[in-house]
């Protein structure tokens, strides 16, 4: 079996966001770059469960981006995964970036595409669709539990208020979430061995952004909080019956 | 014209998709063509209601198999219809179905795609849309340079906007490509009302010691017809299903009311949230991170604060 993993770059999840240039571009100042965290803890660890279940298992890493994502691929390496592909373009538009990952996907032939199910900084949630669309392959969102057996593969997703089992010919593309696999820390020997492992890099097909970002923008801070004493709730009551309006 | 698409769910059109109406009749206007529904699969709901929301027709294919989620079928069905109906603007509420769909969607109809947007498009020189990113800490604004436009709104957003209006029910006929996926169990927590499209939700976190504290916290949300929801360690703990698990690695919510018990409020936690209107905290310290992020606070024990906010609100429903 084949499997191609999707990783993508984002900043920690602690990471203070701001803007500069105009609020143009995002301030990178101190900023601590993951491997996107649905990405890591979800798709990756369960195609390498996948792979030590079946060790006849290939599973191949591959991300849309310039050299400065190379430490992040390395890194998700360190954890599993026989090779890697980077695609020479940044881009911040889903079509684009799907784009190129469907032409690696239909090159590879591969039987499973695991996306996370979403980047923790544009939150598009959009890539994993988009690929299945452009392969015309089933596509499973929210994912929260995977098996396979001989070509098929069955998988619970989340629902609203609840779960449902799927069926799937392979192959199939497949967005990851909480439940689908445990957190894993890379090992030393993981961490030595990813500095061998092959990194391909490919340069884009030709494919126009449909989108551009213009600028970014803070929320507004929040007024200051109204502190209400414990026995006070009536009070807290009328707050939010006439002055929120929310009750 | 500008087409949305209408999720429906036991019997009911989603409370998102009526949102998702509402601020397509507004793109609409604002365009000046007409605004459209799109419902799949078969329902009991009045869809002609839609009306209210602004849609002028509700074109239906009435069938059944498409009342399932199978990315593949519904999405060519969507695309082949906005086609047919020439739209030059389709939309989705950015909620379970919707995230699935649209980006195929928008794939189908080699359509620019903007997704989780908050607020109306501008469309002068170009159309620009603004979207929540890193997980609700910022907004960045979008320009779509496609003639055709796929745009999946933020739940809760834009709101209900009814007007007294009745939309025309057109039947439409569509090819349905076999099926991709098998159905083989659903499986729904029943009564349960879904996080994500609750109007008000009560939270709580590692502050309420134990699972078998949770009493207080249900009497609070039922009193309040509220969904629950929780923190990570919660739910990582097996306190709560994980399904209630708010966050920037849970859910990303955005109700009129919030209102978090012994949760400290860390960053991660606050991205799922801070799109809520209005927060209220209770959390005994206060030098609580979530004071910062809330409109009311209760320094206080949430075993002696919650029962007495119960208490509250029941007398102010008697009072009534
Ligand atoms: C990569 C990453 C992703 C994460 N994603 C998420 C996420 O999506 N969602 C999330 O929630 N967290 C997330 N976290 C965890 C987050 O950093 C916090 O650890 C977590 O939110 C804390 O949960 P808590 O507030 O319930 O517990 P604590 O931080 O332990 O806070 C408990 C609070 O309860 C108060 N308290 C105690 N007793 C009482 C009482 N009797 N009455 C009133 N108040 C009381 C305390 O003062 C304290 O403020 C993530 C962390 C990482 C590293």
């Amino acid at each position: 079996m084949k499997i191609l993993v999707c990783i993508s770059k984002t900043p920690d999840t602690t990471a203070k966001i701001a803007f500069t240039e105009g609020n143009t571009k995002l301030d990178e100042n101190g900023i601590q770059w993951i491997i996107n965290p649905y990405d890591e803890w979800y798709s990756l660890v369960r195609a390498i469960e996948l792979k030590e279940k079946d060790p006849a298992t290939t599973i191949h890493l591959v991300t849309v981006g310039n050299a400065e994502v190379e430490p992040i691929i390395r890194k998700a390496l360190a954890l599993g995964g026989d090779e890697a592909i980077r695609i020479n373009v940044q881009s911040n538009d889903s079509f684009v970036v799907a784009s190129q990952i469907a032409e690696v996907a239909k090159k590879g032939a591969y039987d499973l595409i695991f996306t996370g199910k979403e980047t923790i900084d544009y939150n598009s949630a959009s890539i994993g669709s988009m690929i299945a669309a452009l392969l015309d392959l089933p596509f499973v969102s929210l994912a929260n539990h995977f098996t396979i057996e001989g070509n098929t593969a069955t998988i619970k997703r989340e629902i609203e208020g609840g779960e449902e089992t799927n069926e799937v010919i392979l192959p199939v593309v497949v967005s990851c979430q909480k439940g689908m696999a445990e957190q894993r820390i890379p090992n030393m020997r993981g961490i030595m061995a990813a500095r061998t492992k092959p990194l391909h890099v490919q340069e884009p097909i030709a494919c126009n952004e449909s989108t551009q970002v213009l600028d970014f923008e803070l929320p507004p801070a929040k007024q200051g909080v109204k502190l209400v004493a414990t026995d006070q709730m009536d009070e807290l009551v009328r707050l939010l019956k006439e002055e929120a309006k929310v009750i | 014209m500008v087409l949305v698409y209408i999720d429906h769910e036991d019997q009911q059109i989603k409370t998102s998709s009526l949102e998702a109406m509402s601020y397509g009749a507004a793109v609409a206007k604002l365009l000046g063509v007409s605004a459209e529904a799109l419902v799949l699969g078969t329902t009991q709901a009045s869809i002609k209601d839609l009306g209210k929301q602004g849609a002028t027709k509700v074109h239906h294919i009435a069938v059944d198999s498409l009342n399932m989620l199978d990315v593949k079928v519904n999405s060519t069905v969507i695309a082949h219809a906005a086609t047919q109906l020439n739209a030059s603007v389709v939309l989705f509420a950015h909620n379970i179905n919707g995230k699935a769909l649209a980006p195929a969607v928008a794939i189908k109809l080699k359509a620019g795609f903007v997704s989780g947007a908050s607020s109306l498009p501008e469309i002068e020189n170009g159309f620009k849309v603004t979207k929540t990113v890193f997980s609700g800490k910022a907004f960045a604004k979008i320009n779509i340079a496609t003639p055709i436009k796929v745009i999946a709104i933020n739940q809760n957003c834009y709101g209900l906007h009814p007007i007294e209006n009745v939309a025309e029910v057109v039947a439409m006929q569509s090819n349905i490509p076999a099926p991709s996926i098998k159905v083989t169990e659903v499986e729904k927590v029943k009564g349960e009302l879904p996080l994500t499209e609750a109007n008000i939700v009560v939270s709580g976190g590692r502050g309420l010691k134990g699972p078998e504290n949770w009493g207080i916290l249900l009497d609070l949300a039922k009193e309040l017809g509220a969904a629950t929801a929780c923190s990570r360690p919660v739910s990582d703990s097996d306190w709560r299903p994980h399904h209630e698990h708010v966050g920037q690695t849970g859910l990303q919510i955005a109700p009129n009311l919030y209102i978090a018990i012994g949760i400290s409020g860390a960053i991660q936690h606050l991205a799922g949230v801070n799109r809520s209107k209005t927060i209220v905290v209770i959390n005994k310290d206060p030098e609580a991170p979530f004071f910062k992020a809330a409109d009311y606070g209760i320094v206080g024990d949430a075993f002696e604060v919650v029962p007495a906010l119960t208490a509250a609100i029941k007398k102010s429903r008697q009072s009534e």
